[in-house]
């Protein structure tokens, strides 16, 4: 791989707080690396901000390895930047070059409120989970793991479904600040798996409840959140969710 | 000589007798009975989800914006557990045999029993949970091989058993909040331990988004805030990582264990230049099919695929015949050290030796051939190679991913670079068999502790103890404290211990903010960062030790003088949090290199130039040695050795040997 460095202009939003209005502010960086990650050329930034005196650009991150779903930039129009299946975190600057002008931009959608900057307050996201996305076992009451066999093809997309992060980008990324593929991936992640059988109904049926309380908007089937999903998953379990709703009500007692 | 409070009798019985004689709490007891568990991690997540179902009354803190995004996370390769589902030999005395010799006979045999007694439940509870452990076509579980080790006894779910075992975990713990059992403060950091008549009490935390500082009782105090890799600055550890809960317990009375003990892991993508800012780790299951190798000769510039295999130097199969690239991690990150220092080094920078998967694409695309009903040598190279990859893909897709995304190679065509860096710290908080520190009523859990894993951790078990402590250990030793404590009503937070405790936070954030000097706190974490790197990294010597004790101790008063950090006290203020915690880390490294330097052994991690075997390998001093370094904090750079010595009933200790 060859490896270059770029002068680049960013336009990014700075925001006080949750009770000011924001406002872009451009910004120069020079002799930038194309081996650096896009959160690293942000350090070099704040570094120089600091440097001269002005408050640095708060940004949410922390395992920086594409996992803890923390980072959340909204990239030239697109959650994540340009790469697809990626966090801003693995996003690297050889994705750009010299001169490119690059708009960075905090999630956008009603139910994350903008704390600073570029960080948004996320905990609509634990209700959801906290409305049901959980099988009722407490500790010590669990059977040997081998006693119920699972089919492989079901484990597997069981598992494609838990991978989701909860970034939070499908929403940033819906028109209607939809959080249906994230709700989605928990509900399928759960139904999917012989031990997630009992609560079945009254867990997506609680989670939607509480999704539609925290301000997201329906589902019009664009297929952004897919798209921009970092973790690649299927706007299918949308399709699950659709139908575990559909039965849990029609059924329900 | 510091107590354990290790219960008697044969290893084999002494949990199941501490359990079946321990003190219990009834139920109404325990919904007046308070608990505050620091950091949401594996430990802290499932110790305040077991908590919390047992009817305490539980508040959670973590200075991410979601319990979900502790760094537990990030663990790729899985969790180890004595299922024996193999049938391949092993029980829970192996798996606590391979632990204690892996850790090259430094820590705790009654601890590590009880830990490899409880891994099976762990499995049973996850699966439960409906955590999606890997599965073979039959419907059970699956398992794979991991380091120091000849069995296969490693769970996990793709690349990403952290993530799933954290989730689990994670959605545990949102459970009891929605039961009203547990309330969670997230982006919340502990800055100071209360002490009430020498018991913990309580803490001072403080909200990151408004920067106010709040008092928090609690009858008992449970630190789950993980290791303290950062203070080398680069390390696989997350950006927020942070010493600061277990360093205020230290400076409140807790003594630390062994704070040298540091984990170098073997396979990370090597340091791309100076605006590195954290390293990825490439997990250590990809040595179960990867082959690691450098040149035969010096200074080879030659492209790695134009290397013939018997220009290669398979040093690990070379050296360690019976666990080629499976020794345990320590001993792969001194070979690949030995290697590169000697010239053999590759990649720009000459400081990363190959991981190759060739063979193992060609070995399993074969295999995939015969499982066709087909001749293996009917099939075209290519054919093969094609089948191979996609076997590959199956197992270590995600890392692949990560590795391409980062470096921009692709490693199913060419060798991954890797190279080791700091991961995992085996030191920690000094804790007892019931996991309570030297303070009455605190405890430390998961990495934040330092029990289980002596001088060197074994691959997929960190996962296993941070569960085990939170999950099985934890509900049954606090209650042993908590039945005591059962007459002690809720403290009011306007008790003078508290206001004491929140002067001294508030004191502190403005002393800092008010240096307004010329550096900014990155600038000294890194240069922290490169002390304790080159002098107490991974191989050390006395001179070395003794010039960084120095070094620390002035990069640490011109900090104090010279720290740059803007914004207000009272908002969200990242640069304000990071300085706090680089200022432990200045003390922490200081505490390093001191233990480091006491330690004239090598062991596991630490290995001390002035005592290795004639072949260079790690050579214990068991007559001077055998005991945990228990620091007492005195007063700034003034510490009291206390010691703990382990008494090995069970396994001899002997040279750890893995040739």
């Amino acid at each position: 791989m060859e490896h270059y460095n770029m002068n680049l202009n960013l336009k990014v939003w700075r925001q006080k707080n949750s009770n000011t209005k924001g406002s872009f502010k451009m910004y120069r960086v020079e002799n930038i690396s194309s081996e650096m990650s896009f959160l690293e050329m942000f350090d070099v930034l704040n570094e120089q901000l600091i440097e001269v005196g002005e408050d640095p650009i708060a940004f949410d991150h922390d395992c920086r390895e594409g996992i803890c779903g923390a980072c959340s930039m909204y990239i030239d129009g697109k959650p994540h930047g340009p790469w697809h299946g990626n966090t801003t975190c693995q996003l690297h600057m050889r994705a750009f070059k010299d001169g490119d002008t690059i708009v960075v931009e905090p999630w956008r959608a009603s139910a994350f409120p903008v704390i600073k900057d570029l960080v948004v307050d996320r905990t609509a996201f634990d209700r959801i989970i906290q409305a049901g996305g959980y099988i009722s076992v407490n500790t010590g009451n669990a059977v040997d793991g081998n006693a119920l066999p699972i089919n492989k093809d079901k484990a597997d997309a069981s598992f494609d479904a838990a991978m989701c992060i909860g970034c939070g980008a499908c929403v940033a990324a819906c028109k209607n600040s939809s959080a249906m593929l994230f709700l989605s991936a928990k509900v399928s992640h759960l139904a999917l798996l012989p031990q997630g059988e009992p609560e079945r109904k009254s867990r997506v049926l609680d989670m939607v409840a509480q999704m539609d309380k925290e301000g997201f908007g329906s589902c019009t089937n664009t297929g952004a959140c897919e798209a921009t999903c970092p973790k690649e998953i299927s706007i299918s379990y949308i399709a699950q969710l659709n139908s575990e709703y559909l039965l849990a009500g029609l059924t329900k007692e | 000589m510091l107590d354990a409070k290790i219960p008697s009798g044969p290893i084999e019985n002494k949990w199941t007798d501490y359990k079946g004689h321990c003190k219990l709490v009834n139920p109404t007891n325990k919904r007046k009975l308070e608990v505050i568990v620091i950091g949401t991690g594996l430990a802290g997540a499932s110790a305040a989800a077991s908590l919390g179902e047992l009817g305490y009354k539980v508040k959670t803190f973590c200075f991410q914006d979601s319990p979900r995004r502790a760094h537990s996370i990030a663990a790729q390769g899985g969790i180890n557990a004595a299922k024996n589902y193999q049938n391949d030999g092993d029980s829970t005395f192996r798996l606590f045999y391979d632990t204690v010799k892996g850790g090259d006979y430094r820590s705790r045999e009654a601890n590590v029993y009880r830990l490899a007694e409880v891994s099976a439940n762990i499995i049973d509870q996850c699966v439960a949970q409906g955590v999606p452990f890997a599965r073979e076509y039959g419907g059970l579980l699956s398992n794979r091989s991991f380091g120091g080790v000849q069995v296969q006894r490693t769970f996990y779910a793709a690349g990403q058993t952290g993530q799933q075992l954290l989730i689990g975990a994670y959605q545990a713990l949102e459970r009891q909040v929605a039961l009203g059992n547990v309330t969670q403060y997230s982006r919340h950091e502990m800055l100071e331990v209360v002490i009430v008549d020498g018991k913990a009490r309580g803490i001072i935390a403080r909200d990151l988004v408004t920067g106010k500082l709040e008092r928090h009782f609690g009858h008992a105090v449970v630190l789950c805030s993980g290791g303290y890799g950062n203070v080398f600055y680069l390390s696989t550890n997350a950006m927020g990582s942070n010493v600061t809960a277990a360093w205020k317990a230290h400076k409140a009375g807790a003594f630390f264990g062994n704070p040298c003990y540091t984990q170098i892991h073997p396979t990370c993508i090597p340091v791309s230049g100076d605006h590195q800012s954290k390293l990825t780790l490439m997990s250590e299951s990809l040595r179960n099919d990867g082959r690691i190798w450098v040149p035969k000769k010096q200074g080879d510039n030659r492209k790695p695929n134009d290397i013939p295999v018997d220009e290669r130097d398979y040093y690990l199969e070379r050296r360690y015949p019976a666990f080629g690239n499976l020794v345990p991690r320590d001993v792969a990150s001194r070979a690949a050290k030995e290697r590169c220092d000697a010239g053999y080094g590759v990649g720009t920078s000459k400081q990363a030796v190959y991981l190759d998967f060739a063979s193992a694409i060609e070995r399993y695309g074969k295999i995939e051939v015969t499982k066709q009903g087909r001749d293996a040598n009917s099939a075209t190279h290519e054919e093969i190679i094609t089948l191979g990859k996609q076997v590959v893909k199956e197992k270590y897709g995600n890392l692949f991913d990560m590795y391409e995304k980062i470096t921009g190679e692709n490693p199913y065509e060419v060798p991954m670079r890797i190279y080791p860096a700091v991961h995992y710290t085996m030191g920690g908080l000094w804790v007892d068999y019931e996991l309570m520190t030297t303070v009455k009523g605190m405890y430390a859990l998961g990495e934040a502790n330092f029990s289980d894993h002596g001088a060197n951790r074994l691959g997929a078990s960190a996962l296993m103890q941070g569960l085990a402590d939170g999950y099985f250990v934890i509900p049954y030793t606090i209650g042993n404290y908590l039945a005591d404590e059962i007459y002690s009503k809720a403290i009011s937070t306007d008790h003078e211990a508290f206001v004491e405790a929140e002067k001294k936070v508030a004191d502190r954030i403005h002393t800092l903010m008010n240096i307004k000097g010329k550096t900014s706190v990155e600038t000294f974490h890194k240069r922290l960062g490169k002390i304790m790197w080159n002098k107490c990294g991974m191989a050390r010597n006395e001179k070395d030790l003794q010039e960084a004790i120095v070094e620390i101790q002035a990069l640490r008063k011109e900090f104090w003088k010279d720290v740059k950090i803007l914004g207000e006290i009272n908002e969200f203020n990242p640069e304000l949090d990071k300085a706090g915690r680089v200022a432990d880390f200045l003390e922490l490294g200081e505490l390093m290199c001191k233990d480091a330097l006491l330690r004239k052994e090598s062991c596991g991690g630490h290995f001390r130039e002035e005592s290795q075997t004639e072949e260079g390998e790690a050579l214990r001093q068991d007559n001077e040695f055998m005991y945990v370094a228990a620091w007492e904090f005195e007063s700034e750079s003034s510490w009291k050795l206390h010691k703990e010595a382990l008494n090995y009933e069970v396994i001899k200790p002997t040279q750890r040997s893995y040739k």
